[in-house]
């Protein structure tokens, strides 16, 4: 399926400034999968160590968050846009 | 590939002074917000602030989050200002502005991120910090004093 995936701001030095790529993918995670072969810096921005999707790494699929779909398992169709969307935490040590 | 070269922050004193006045307002507890602005090159500067709301209401002596939804509304802020947003800034309740390692497994590469330190309800030092490319460590970006910036409307809660 051809979708788009929208890069957000701190990810686009790492995709030649572009704000989207486009690519064919079956599900979010084939997509996923797929950016970060092509943009291989990108990975350990979006993915841990253990090959899971970072906590503040929230992926959209068109308007939903893939966390209330099937996860990384959800298919996609022509015309989708996956969003990769900033969650932002810190703090000061204990 | 980017590099991570000495970088700059403009900061003005009207910023500065109103992220040391929520900072101040919501001692003992972190407080947060979004950066807009607008880069050129390796120089970026903060010409408004977009505060937000802790979202880690069961530790917010040490630590922040704002959700998704909170970074959509900031850089909806930030385009109708004509900016985007260029960083977060959050307080750290008696602790130095140092990054912790809280801080670093959470960043995103790119954004700059100021901490204030706020002591005893009194402000500190502030700095500013950019993640490296590869996720390992905190650079200090330089905090430059310029000009008066503007206010965008703080969050509703």
């Amino acid at each position: 399926m051809a979708v788009k995936v929208l890069i957000p701001t701190p990810l686009r030095p790492f995709v030649g400034k572009r704000n989207s790529v486009d690519l064919k993918a079956g599900t979010v995670g084939e997509a996923l999968g797929s950016l970060t072969t092509e943009f291989a810096d990108l990975r350990k921005h979006l993915y841990t160590d253990d090959g899971r999707i970072r906590s503040f790494v929230n992926v959209y699929l068109n308007d939903e968050d893939i966390r209330y779909l099937d996860k990384e398992n959800t298919p996609l169709k022509d015309g989708d846009t996956i969003s990769i969307i900033p969650s932002i935490a810190g703090g000061a040590e204990n | 590939m980017p590099t991570n070269d000495m970088q700059t922050l403009t900061l003005n004193e009207s910023v500065a002074r109103e992220i040391r006045a929520y900072g101040v307002g919501t001692y003992p507890h972190e407080c947060c917000g979004a950066l807009l602005g607008a880069e050129e090159g390796a120089h970026r500067e903060v010409r408004a602030l977009h505060k937000l709301i802790n979202r880690r209401t069961d530790s917010p002596r040490n630590r922040f989050s704002v959700t998704a939804e909170d970074v959509r509304d900031a850089e909806r802020a930030a385009e109708q200002a004509g900016l985007e947003v260029v960083g977060w800034y959050h307080s750290h309740p008696d602790h130095p502005a140092l990054p912790s390692e809280f801080d670093r497994e959470h960043a995103w590469p790119w954004y700059s991120y100021v901490i204030v330190s706020i002591v005893a309800g009194e402000p500190q030092a502030m700095a500013s910090w950019r993640l490296t490319d590869d996720r390992m460590r905190f650079e200090p970006e330089k905090i430059v004093t310029g000009a008066s910036a503007e206010r965008v409307a703080p969050a509703a809660s």
